[in-house]
């Protein structure tokens, strides 16, 4: 079982897990700019902003990563998700360049009102863009709609059909929601503000319930959407167990909210979401374009593999500290503060 | 258009247009880190306000530039799929290291940006100098992986399949040096000029403005050193080319015969259909000797090569000599400003000095986007030079002309807000 492309697969998916929970994050921070409203929504948007402006670039590469390490252990499978999924993972870029390029001009150009109302509502569309192409992007590979022939590597499609369904769409916006609820948790920490707190708490448990209504409409979608999945998801033997685990784990998140105990669920929430993306991994395996390419019949060979196994633990370990030093300087302290008034409210 | 010209259209200006802020995000924290070194020895507030105003650029020429670069790592897929299918546990190697590079880039560069009150002084110039090595790493892997399109190695073929991939020697192959090089260097002699122009410009208005003064003195130093650099680095890959990349080669100097003792040719238009090249002043022997360091060398021309295997040879011809033009405007404003320095034993200052450093703002970038030229269209019709034809690698996604328009309608959008951004920034500088 763990073959090195086995190792590689899963560097991906934490890898995956890691960007939804750091860059998702950021995109949420977008979504809730959109949404910002009332007397407070000049300061969500400020809050928002000082939170995501020295981490988006570092959490962002967590994509690059993803991307590098599918054309390189499986190039075939890059190669089919690039051709059948052109569209969406088109608008997805499109929504990346918007993204980052209108959250930098929003900075750095005059700061008048309405130069800054222009850019905050382009950085704001382009971030719930993004996840929503991504989610159909993963929703797509995980239907089983894109078929390839493994010995030629080439991809039956029509461009559209495999992502234009019910079932990635479903998984675009589940994928939207867990990005807006990582974001309103983690922002509640972000701030001392009272008021500020509470829009976020109060966001956060909107979010909570949209994501349960997404997982479980996704669920029912995908006994037709993704036959392959829904098998995985309910006929495994360890299904049950794990659905019951994530499940308590996302109402033990939303009691912590619902009582202010936001730093437990700055740490149940991730968890939560970590729990659903390796649900959905768990579910999918050995495939890696259902349901024909699975890690080991596209892998490339060891020689490839396991060289890059090497450069991404040396390159972890050296990373960490680096990685550590930037939260720490930029999360850290904010979150000491938090301890107090936490406690009151309680 | 035909599906295949508008990969090609969109490839190209999506690369055009990266270059550009990926040179900057490799060469601007070499500027910032001088001067803020600079302060950390002398006090000098200057030294710190200079580094500040120069980040702020630096901020938005990055994010543009880490956005545009995530365009072209999916493009490679949405328009050549079949390169990556083929190529990409290949050349995994260097990119591979390259995302390293860029997480190092990216997380100092917070840290940079961000942490001037937050982090230890020294610490944050730390910060700096990870910036510029992550920025600069990331760029020569990068253009080694290119370097293996050019020249590829480390693999056999047996029976169509590729086989016995070695990734290490893919990587080392024998372009990426002299690429990897030429690259880097180009990067900090166009920015160093680029800065030391846009600061002479205020210096020939403001003569005594200390800001601009030391703005001036670190850009132009950094341009200089690496203009004087760039003609060595031009040496080698000059005779990488002729001895794996011949074709190339002969399609630069536009040269059609085969012929021992070849001459250089300065101008010229080359006549792809009559497969001559006229008006061209020629400097007796100079390319072989150029090529071969004997001038009496044998230099293959084009006519050795169908032409179907030919890449556009006007195109390169000109591209060529439009980077070694601004490359020499360049190496001349360096030695005349370090000589001018010399005498003065100060800031070359001349008012006429100051408009020749000006007038040389752009030409590095040109340089820059007409290298490139040279080396992508050079290798037409290959996407892997002899193995893969660009033709055969293109995606079978129909209407591709439609994403081409989007994302050229997006980055003359960017590049002009771009510019507007970065010219305020300048003007409400001190």
């Amino acid at each position: 079982m763990f073959t090195l492309e086995f190792c590689v697969a899963g560097v991906m998916l934490i890898s995956l897990v890691i960007y939804m929970l750091t860059g998702g994050a950021d995109f949420g921070g977008g979504i809730w700019d959109l949404f910002a409203t009332g007397r407070r929504a000049k300061a969500q948007r400020s809050l928002i902003m000082e939170a995501i402006a020295p981490i988006w670039e570092a959490n962002h590469v967590w994509l690059i990563v993803i991307v590098v390490l599918l054309f390189v252990a499986f190039p075939v499978a890059f190669a089919s998700i690039s051709t059948a999924l052109h569209i969406p993972l088109t608008l997805m870029l499109v929504g990346i360049v918007l993204r980052g390029s209108a959250f930098v001009f929003r900075t750095y150009d005059v700061q008048s009102d309405t130069t800054h109302r222009r850019w905050s509502r382009m950085f704001a569309v382009a971030s719930a863009i993004t996840p929503i192409m991504l989610g159909i992007t993963l929703g797509a590979v995980a239907s089983g709609a894109i078929h390839v022939d493994v010995e030629s590597g080439q991809v039956d499609t029509d461009f559209i059909s495999a992502w234009f369904a019910p079932f990635p769409f479903a998984i675009g916006f589940f994928t939207l929601t867990l990005c807006a609820f990582l974001a309103a948790v983690y922002l509640t920490l972000e701030t001392e503000d009272s008021g500020l707190k509470e829009d976020f708490r109060r966001r956060a448990l909107i979010a909570a319930v949209s994501v349960g209504a997404m997982a479980g409409l996704s669920f029912l979608l995908s006994a037709e959407g993704a036959p392959m999945i829904r098998q995985g998801l309910s006929g495994a033997p360890w299904s049950i167990p794990f659905h019951i685990l994530t499940g308590a784990v996302a109402l033990w998140a939303i009691w912590t909210i619902w009582k202010r105990q936001f730093r437990l669920a700055c740490i149940l929430v991730p968890i939560q979401v970590t729990l659903i993306v390796f649900g959905w991994g768990l579910a999918q395996y050995p495939y890696l374009v259902t349901p024909d390419l699975t890690f080991s019949n596209v892998a490339a060979p060891d020689a490839v593999l396991r060289p890059m196994l090497i450069i991404l633990g040396v390159g972890g370990v050296l990373l960490a500290p680096a990685f550590w030093y930037l939260y720490a300087v930029f999360k850290g302290a904010s979150r000491k503060t938090n301890d107090a008034p936490e406690q009151l409210d309680t | 258009m035909t599906d295949l010209l508008a990969a090609r259209a969109q490839m190209a200006m999506s690369l055009a247009f990266h270059i550009i802020f990926a040179a900057v995000g490799i060469a601007m924290p070499l500027l910032m880190v001088i001067a803020e070194g600079l302060w950390l020895k002398t006090r000098e507030e200057v030294y710190l306000t200079l580094a500040k105003q120069w980040a702020k650029g630096t901020a938005v020429m990055f994010a543009v530039g880490a956005v545009s670069g995530t365009v072209l790592s999916f493009e490679l897929g949405l328009l050549w799929p079949n390169f990556m299918a083929y190529a990409g546990p290949i050349i995994g190697m260097p990119f591979s290291l390259e995302g390293l590079a860029f997480f190092v880039e990216a997380i100092f560069l917070g840290l940079y940006l961000y942490g001037w009150d937050r982090i230890p002084k020294y610490a944050h110039w730390f910060a700096g100098m990870m910036v510029l090595l992550g920025g600069t790493f990331s760029g020569i892997f990068v253009v080694t992986a290119n370097a293996w399109m050019n020249t590829p190695t480390g693999f056999s073929i047996v029976n169509g399949e590729v086989t016995d991939i070695d990734p290490i020697a893919a990587m080392l192959n024998p372009s990426s040096f002299s690429q990897a090089l030429h690259m880097t260097i180009a990067a900090f002699l166009a920015v160093g000029f680029a800065v030391a122009g846009i600061h002479a410009y205020f210096l020939r208005r403001d003569p005594n403005n200390l800001f601009h003064r030391r703005a001036f003195a670190i850009a132009l130093s950094v341009g200089a050193v690496f203009a004087l650099l760039q003609p060595i680095s031009g040496d080698i890959s000059a005779k990488k080319l002729a001895k794996y990349q011949p074709v190339k080669l002969a399609a630069m100097e536009a040269q059609w015969e085969t012929e021992r003792g070849a001459p250089l040719r300065i101008g010229g238009i080359p006549n792809e259909d009559t497969e001559e090249t006229r008006y061209a002043l020629e400097i007796p022997k100079a390319l072989s000797f150029l090529a071969h360091s004997d001038f009496n060398a044998e230099i293959m021309g084009l006519k050795a090569v169908p032409r179907e295997n030919r890449p556009p040879v006007a195109i390169v011809h000109f591209a060529f000599q439009i980077m070694v033009a601004c490359g020499i405007v360049l190496i001349t404003a360096g030695v005349l400003g370090g000589w001018l320095a010399w005498r003065r034993k100060g800031l070359p200052s001349q008012p006429w000095y100051l408009r020749f450093v000006t007038f040389c703002t752009p030409l590095g970038f040109i340089a820059i986007e007409a290298g490139w030229t040279v080396t992508e269209v050079g290798r037409q019709p290959w996407v892997i030079y002899g193995l893969m034809r660009t033709a055969d690698a293109v995606t079978p996604m129909p209407n591709l002309v439609v994403p081409f328009v989007s994302f050229t309608v997006l980055y003359i959008f960017l590049s002009i807000i771009v510019f507007i951004l970065l010219r305020r920034l300048i003007f409400t500088s001190v």
